[in-house]
Formats: structure tokens, C-alpha cells, sequence
């Protein structure tokens, strides 16, 4: 056990939890103008599709700078969309996903 | 289903991550039931195993979650009969997942749920996530190389997936599109967690841009149609009456 860590995770929990709590608890948000409501509601789409596209096509080296990237993880990521698209079944998505790209590292296809 | 998969396989390569950098197994669940923040912890994990000094961790882990902002402006409104000590308690377990789970919920019934919040974030991800964690970091060394399975590409497919769940016209559709090239974009010249804020912050900006007449709606918040569209994985009881309101309505 390392006690240095556990104090770094509560550090790291001090630093993470006013960001998801100020939205819930600071008042007047349920009243905001429609506008605001509209710019909200876009939030999900477009924060998670950016979480996606940057885990996909950006990695860090070892000298801390990030480059872009491609791979067989784009294929695996547009088949899992094309599939919750299609079917609608995220799970059946990342199966695929999860095949294509365990395939392409055995076949030598990525690292 | 394809949540709790989301949450085993992410929390599982963490908990191999984190043993291949030296952390204990209090170490990596501390991480997990204290900070649980999914790709801050990665990134942790790094930091340390790179000898980088906690100061500069903390930073970069506080910028890199800075997108929950976003989620917790978004529940807000759906949220707002829920006490104020719940509210307290239920922002420790907002996470993307639970953020994607829980908005497509609340707008696929036309109002705010408690619980299925609480299903969405404990039950769904954070008990998952933490006891995949535990079977990574101490099954971890019998995986010679985890890399190889692939699990890595849970996490990025599990995203674009739940973005496409909550996509019903053309301006969530350009929201993700631009969020998508703008957090590239930046991530590449400023870093992923600054790229990842700004995606999320300009995209819906430019969707707003989109007028409501060409956004050709398939499914229209709070409405039957969009019921349809959003077939994720909480059955919960319905309330008709309020099935077609919006946060902030008002009535009549």
C-alpha cells in the first residue's frame, strides 16, 4: 500500500468533483432561456463524439507530444457506429469493435 | 448491456494499467472509488509511472475533467425537484457514461428521474468499473500482453455510440461533426483534455447554428419517436403526463 496515492486520489477527486457538481447545484439553471437549453442539449453529442475522435486519432509519445493517428481503431470505432446506427445495439457495436481490433493486432495490422 | 461492458472492459484495462505501473490494489481502487474519472486515472497512471510531480497531475486532471461542467449544466434543469444533498452525492458518480446514459433517459421519458440516475451512475458504471479495477490489478499478471485483446477500443467506440444514440437531427449531427474536428484539432497543438473541452464547447455552437427549420428532427425531444430512437438500457416507469414538457417550459 501506497498512502502517497491514496492522498493523490483524493486530491484528484478535490480538483474533479466542483466540475460535476457546479452545474447541479448552482441555482437558476432549470430557468435558463431557451437558447441556453438548445446550446445544452448539443453538449452531449459533441463532447462525446470529441472524446471519441480524439481517443481514436490522437496518442502522446513518450516526449509528451501529441500526434495524430491512424489506425485500426478507426475502422473498429466506424463499424461500432455503423452497427448502433443500423441495429441500434451498442453492445453488439463494441463486440465488433472489440475483434476488428484485437484481429488487426494479431495480423500485425497495428500496434 | 453495452454500458456495463463499457465500464468492465475500460475499468479492467485500468486496473492493468495501473499494476504494470506500480500501484498497489488499494492504490487503483482508491483512484477508482475517489476520483472515479475513467481517463483521468489513465492519465495518472502515466503521470506517475513518468515521475511527473503531483502539482502538474492535479492540473492536467482538473482540466481534463472540466468537461463534467458541461454535464452537470446539461442535468441541471432535469434535476431540479431532486434535494439538494442528493444532487451533492449524485455529482460524484457523473461520468461520461452515466452523462450519456442518463440525458437520453430523462429525454426519451420527457422528464427527470432520480432513479434512473442512480441505476445509470452506481449501478451501471461505478460498482462495473470499480470491480473490474479490482479483477484488473490483481489478474493483471497473468495477461502477458492485454494490448493484444483489443479492450483499449472500448472506451472510444463506446463514446461515438452513445453520441450517435443521441443524434435525432442536424444539429446534433453538426455538433458532434465539429466537436469531433475542433477536439483533434486542438488536442493536437494544445494537448487531448484542452481538445476535449473545446469540442465540446464549440460544437453546440455550431449546431445552434443550424436554423430549426432545416434541423429536420427524426425524433423531436420528448416525444414517442424520440422514445424509439433512444433504446438504451433503463426500463423505468413512464410518466404520460409529462411526457411531453421540456425542462424549463413553461405550462400551457
Amino acid at each position: 500500500m501506497s498512502p502517497n496515492l491514496v492522498v493523490l486520489a483524493v486530491l484528484m477527486f478535490a480538483v474533479t468533483y466542483p466540475s460535476r457538481a457546479l452545474g447541479l447545484l448552482t441555482p437558476g439553471l432549470d430557468r435558463l432561456p431557451k437558447v441556453a437549453l438548445d446550446y445544452l442539449q448539443l453538449v452531449g453529442p459533441a463532447i462525446l463524439a470529441a472524446l471519441a475522435a480524439v481517443s481514436v486519432m490522437v496518442v502522446v509519445g513518450a516526449d509528451d507530444q501529441p500526434s495524430f493517428h491512424v489506425g485500426i481503431e478507426w475502422l473498429a470505432v466506424l463499424v461500432c457506429l455503423a452497427i448502433v446506427g443500423r441495429r441500434g445495439n451498442l453492445f453488439l457495436g463494441l463486440l465488433a469493435a472489440v475483434a476488428i481490433v484485437a484481429i488487426g493486432r494479431a495480423a500485425g495490422l497495428a500496434g | 448491456m453495452g454500458i456495463i461492458v463499457t465500464g468492465v472492459g475500460f475499468g479492467f484495462v485500468y486496473g492493468l494499467s495501473a499494476r504494470g505501473a506500480g500501484f498497489s490494489v488499494i492504490d487503483a481502487m482508491a483512484m477508482s472509488a475517489i476520483a472515479f474519472a475513467g481517463s483521468a486515472q489513465f492519465a495518472a497512471v502515466g503521470y506517475v509511472a513518468s515521475g511527473l510531480a503531483w502539482p502538474g497531475i492535479i492540473v492536467l486532471t482538473a482540466l481534463l475533467n472540466a468537461r463534467h461542467l458541461l454535464y452537470s449544466a446539461s442535468l441541471r434543469p432535469w434535476l431540479r425537484d431532486v434535494p439538494l444533498a442528493h444532487r451533492s452525492v449524485m455529482a460524484h458518480f457523473l461520468t461520461d457514461e452515466a452523462f450519456a446514459l442518463t440525458i437520453a433517459h430523462f429525454r426519451r421519458i420527457g422528464r427527470g428521474d432520480e432513479r434512473g440516475y442512480w441505476l445509470a451512475a452506481v449501478l451501471f458504471m461505478f460498482i462495473p468499473w470499480n470491480l473490474a479495477t479490482l479483477g484488473g490489478v490483481v489478474l493483471g499478471g497473468q495477461i502477458p500482453d492485454p494490448s493484444r485483446l483489443g479492450i483499449d477500443i472500448i472506451f472510444p467506440a463506446a463514446m461515438v455510440g452513445l453520441a450517435a444514440g443521441l443524434i435525432t437531427g442536424r444539429r446534433e449531427l453538426t455538433a458532434a461533426i465539429v466537436g469531433a474536428g475542433i477536439g483533434v484539432t486542438v488536442a493536437l497543438l494544445l494537448g487531448p483534455p484542452v481538445g476535449i473541452v473545446a469540442g465540446g464547447l464549440l460544437g453546440p455552437l455550431v449546431g445552434l447554428l443550424v436554423p430549426a427549420a432545416a434541423a429536420h428532427e427524426t425524433a423531436p425531444l420528448g416525444t414517442e419517436a424520440s422514445a424509439e430512437r433512444y433504446a438504451l438500457p433503463i426500463a423505468l416507469e413512464h410518466d404520460h403526463g409529462h411526457e411531453h414538457e421540456r425542462p424549463g417550459d413553461e405550462p400551457g
